[in-house]
């Protein structure tokens, strides 16, 4: 039975697409890689056509046309109705930053299925402080654009500790946009989150106090509005079944080509990930060293190895254990049994002494001036 | 909303119900999701084209499958569906 799922690995049935790593706002939780700068020679339409093409019939049904920002892609529409033809269900994950009413409906006429705009915040202060760009009419004006071109509209709204005070007005805004789901998206540390996790991570009790909120809305607003809660993990007691599963589901492909089992993966050194400019989509899927790394359970180091859960979570996050360990291959130290919890019981307790103050440290705001900083000289 | 037995049910604009070749079954995609169907939820489902009450589709498959007594499955799956929002009523009142 060991390692019998490595010989016949499940099918991709997730494709994201990162267009591009350029993006006019400047999230300081961007899940983007810090050193994106490095990474400016992108795919170009024909490359991606054959992503597409090849990803599909893999088995990859869901795609997301992600970034970055993908609208400064100029080809979007192009990528959009080769996307529908193939039968995709394609979904834009934009800032709404740079969306026009031509471009709306342009799209629409290209097959694109769902677009999710992101908001910072409810205030147009703070939204266009933590986007960096101002930004926050814009985003309002484009969010009724969606409605009234009939697509599903999801409102994301990355929580954190700047605007976790504001889920009453997040969830009041979404009704206003009447949008058809609200994306409650606990930050996830990584990237650019993790660099500026200190300032970022709430206390448990602002937690609390925002999911009692969102689930008094979830009740009132069945059948009208979904609320997605992506969970604050590093809050729980067992690791995310993340990605469910190294390269079971999901395969991300960069801006410059490089294939990725998550697109946070790229920071987990040494593992050499294949690009489709000389790898075809199906010899990465299947034989790449990088996807096989962690299929099954053998790489499994104690107590994951051993653990009748580990069918259910898969050890947590491979990227997570690399952070705080140093090791990708241990459980990931969200777990309470991991050796290494203590280190993440560090980070919520500093989080809680703090007690949703600010830190005196500034946010590291994402930009590329900011990102050449981590350029290795 | 409970299912009204006389009025045609239509498929959600803001999903969509497919073929999926590799997977060899129906699926219905969603913002950022996917249910896989079994055959039998997708018989039912594609008679939600807006012509369909929820009679029609139990005498249709009734007869397609030459059996009875279909009544109750099919009903607790579209009052399912409809709570989940891939179907709707065509005219609602």
């Amino acid at each position: 039975m060991a390692g019998s799922d490595i010989l016949s690995p499940a099918k991709p049935r997730w494709l994201l697409a990162e267009l591009t790593y350029r993006c006019p706002l400047q999230c300081p939780y961007c899940s983007n890689p810090v050193d994106y700068t490095r990474h400016t020679d992108e795919l170009d339409t024909d490359d991606w056509l054959g992503v597409l093409t090849d990803a599909r019939a893999l088995g990859a049904v869901q795609l997301g046309f992600s970034g970055g920002e993908p609208l400064v892609r100029r080809d979007l529409a192009v990528l959009v109705r080769h996307a529908r033809q193939l039968g995709y269900y394609s979904n834009l994950i934009t800032s709404g930053y740079g969306m026009t009413e031509a471009k709306v409906a342009e799209l629409k006429e290209a097959g694109l299925d769902h677009i999710q705009i992101s908001i910072q915040s409810p205030e147009k202060l703070l939204n266009d402080q933590l986007a960096g760009t101002e930004s926050f009419e814009h985003k309002q004006k484009v969010a009724r654009l969606v409605k009234k071109y009939g697509y599903p509209m999801v409102l994301c709204v990355v929580i954190h500790r700047q605007n976790i005070h504001q889920m009453q007005a997040i969830l009041e805004m979404a009704m206003e946009l009447n949008a058809d789901y609200l994306e409650l998206a606990n930050t996830q540390y990584y990237g650019w989150a993790h660099l500026n996790r200190d300032q970022l991570l709430p206390s448990r009790r602002q937690l609390k106090e925002a999911e009692a909120m969102a689930q008094s809305y979830k009740e009132r607003l069945k059948g009208t509005m979904k609320i997605y809660y992506v969970v604050p993990d590093l809050y729980e007691d067992r690791p995310k079944a993340c990605m469910n599963g190294w390269g079971t589901t999901f395969l991300t492909i960069a801006p410059d080509g490089v294939a990725l089992p998550c697109h946070a993966a790229r920071e987990l050194p040494g593992l050499d990930f294949p690009n489709v400019r000389d790898t075809s989509i199906e010899d990465i899927w299947l034989h790449s060293k990088a996807f096989n790394k962690f299929r099954g359970f053998n790489w499994m180091k104690e107590p994951c190895r051993s653990c009748p859960e580990k069918v259910k979570d898969f050890g947590g996050c491979r990227c997570q254990a690399y952070l705080y360990t140093g090791d990708m291959s241990q459980a990931d130290p969200v777990c309470s049994l991991s050796p290494h919890h203590d280190k993440i019981t560090q980070v919520i307790d500093a989080a809680s002494a703090l007690s949703g103050r600010a830190t005196s440290k500034p946010l590291v705001f994402r930009n590329p001036k900011n990102s050449r900083a981590f350029r290795p000289s | 909303m409970a299912l009204d037995p006389k009025s045609p049910l239509s498929f959600s604009p803001l999903h969509r119900l497919q073929w999926e070749e590799a997977q060899q079954r129906y699926v219905i995609l969603y913002p950022e999701g996917m249910v896989e169907l079994n055959p039998t939820a997708a018989e039912i489902l594609k008679l939600c084209d807006g012509t369909h009450t929820l009679e029609d589709i139990v005498a249709e498959l009734e007869e397609k499958f030459e059996t009875t007594g279909l009544r109750k499955d099919i009903f607790e799956l579209l009052e399912a569906a409809l709570a989940n929002g891939w179907i709707r009523h065509s005219f609602p009142r």
